[in-house]
């Protein structure tokens, strides 16, 4: 039988990585699968990480490999392999690939990320590496003093267009919005105002990509007026947003919002019990890598409190020889307490019973499983079936189901 | 894989008998370092049909422009001095390489 990981995280860029060192410093085994050969995401596409806590003086790239070495240090292995279907058998997860590889384990954390947007005009696909680009620190080296086009006005556009003014001679940035509205952040708005060499289209979006071997023109389109123009530059950079990479998912269940983002609630879990969603490929606020990291922080916590819970039912209820009563209660509720007291003075065990306690208030898997909605419960298992439930219950109904 | 720059480009690439593939790449470009490995594989098993160089651009701009790459990764192919083929976008695979040097070859 092949091996039983604890947690398989999918995809190695900021969320991925945060949830194995939190996994595996839990001592969680934890296989991390990356479909590149070096793991650190997309901010390993960037120069420039202003906004990491504590983090200064540090590229993007660099801090992704403090990354990779941080969850490697506490014995996460990442592996190269991209996932191309989850299967869920309860407890039981297994992760196939593309290459053909399968893997087991009892968490799956799904952090595949997003990857850049399309425009899909004309032109686009043609003109890609002859001055259409997606990635300003790739292809900038080629545009000293050339002027260049960057499509959009969300944080990365505005931040490469900065970037690119060290190199080109000219930024004219093309926004979709009215004058004076973008959706980059207030100090990456003012930065660029700010620079001399980057300029504004507002109202208007790329229509057309034009040249002769190489970029030479891009035409755009005012989305008011219809009217469309020729802009002469020498190459186009298009930073419209992002897609996540969900496309797999499809067949697995997952529920998916209508942008094909993962929907998650408080503690990470998607609709499968056991798979969580963490970073760009969820559905969120905020798309950062410090939100990233977090989210990978809670999606090991919740694993690894899903594993204990799930393990300590199946030996102690599912797998009990003999019949088992499950008292539900919580610290806050007095019923609750005196009952457990009580059902503890009732030398259960001398009967060929077995007494298991769950807290509802950190135990929240089991008791929605078998849809505990009031304090105390008692449930009576025998093989793993529930043959009594009684809710509230006085201790001569316990009696009489015993 | 034969490196090439501006001073052995014509004579390497252009005037070579054999189809060439020429790996235009940059440090920065993680796209172009993350294919390499897989390209040099390709390198390896295709070696008696074709011949494999790789460019870094940087220092030969002026070369890669000249050739119309203006980004990178760009993997660009040549049959008797002329170019037949250029690859290139962030998403481009080994496999999408492997199956074209199979149509020059």
């Amino acid at each position: 039988m092949s091996k039983i990981y604890d947690v398989i995280i999918l995809g190695g860029g900021p969320a991925g990585l945060s949830a194995a060192i939190y996994s595996s410093r839990s001592k969680l085994d934890t296989l991390v699968l990356e479909e590149k050969r070096k793991a650190g995401g997309q901010p390993t596409t960037y120069e420039d990480m202003e906004n990491y806590p504590g983090v200064l003086g540090k590229t993007a790239p660099e801090l992704m490999e403090d990354f990779r070495e941080h969850a490697e240090k506490f014995g996460a292995i990442i592996e190269r392999g991209e996932a191309e279907d989850i299967e869920v058998d309860g407890f039981l997860k297994t992760v196939k690939t593309k290459d053909g590889q399968e893997y087991k384990g009892k968490s799956v954390i799904i952090s595949t990320g997003a990857e850049p947007r399309k425009l899909g005009v004309k032109g686009e696909e043609e003109f890609k590496g002859k001055g259409v680009s997606y990635c300003a620190t790739c292809d900038a080296d080629f545009f000293v003093d050339l002027e260049v086009v960057v499509v959009g006005n969300g944080n990365s556009a505005i931040e490469e267009a900065i970037y690119l003014t060290k190199f080109a001679s000219k930024v004219t940035v093309i926004v979709i919005h009215d004058e004076g509205i973008m959706d980059a952040e207030k100090i990456l708005q003012e930065k660029a105002y700010q620079n001399d060499k980057i300029e504004f289209v507002w109202n208007s979006t790329l229509d057309e990509v034009k040249g002769e071997g190489l970029v030479d023109t891009a035409v755009l389109k005012n989305i008011k007026t219809g009217e469309k123009t020729a802009l002469s530059c020498d190459g186009i950079f298009i930073f419209i947003g992002r897609v996540p990479r969900t496309d797999f998912l499809e067949v697995t269940g997952v529920d998916l919002t209508d942008n094909g983002y993962i929907k998650t609630n408080q503690k990470l879990e998607t609709n499968l019990a056991g798979v969580y969603a963490a970073g760009d490929v969820r559905d969120k606020f905020l798309r950062q890598v410090i939100t990233a990291a977090s989210d990978g922080a809670v999606t090991a916590m919740a694993a690894g409190g899903y594993i204990e819970e799930e393990e300590y039912w199946q030996e102690n209820v599912l797998e009990a020889e003999e019949d088992v009563l499950v008292a539900f209660w919580s610290p806050t509720n007095e019923d609750s307490l005196e009952m457990i007291n009580k059902l503890e003075a009732m030398d259960l065990a001398d009967r060929g019973v077995k007494l298991v306690k769950i807290d509802t208030y950190k135990n929240t898997l089991i008791s929605e499983r078998y849809e505990v909605e009031e304090i105390p419960t008692v449930l009576k298992i025998k093989d793993g079936e529930v043959v009594d439930n009684l809710v509230c219950p006085s201790l001569t109904e316990v009696e009489e189901i015993l | 894989m034969l490196e090439v720059d501006k001073n052995s480009f014509e004579e390497e690439v252009l005037q070579a008998e054999k189809p060439v593939m020429v790996d235009f790449w940059g440090e920065s470009c993680t796209v172009c370092l993350e294919l390499m490995p897989g390209v040099e594989e390709l390198a390896e098993k295709y070696s008696n049909e074709m011949k494999f160089c790789k460019l870094n651009i940087k220092g030969n701009r002026r070369l890669a422009m000249s050739q119309q790459v203006m980004g990178l990764p760009s993997m660009v192919f040549y049959v008797d001095g002329e170019k037949v083929e250029h690859l290139s976008g962030d998403d481009l695979t080994i496999e999408e390489i492997e199956e074209e040097i199979k149509k020059h070859i």
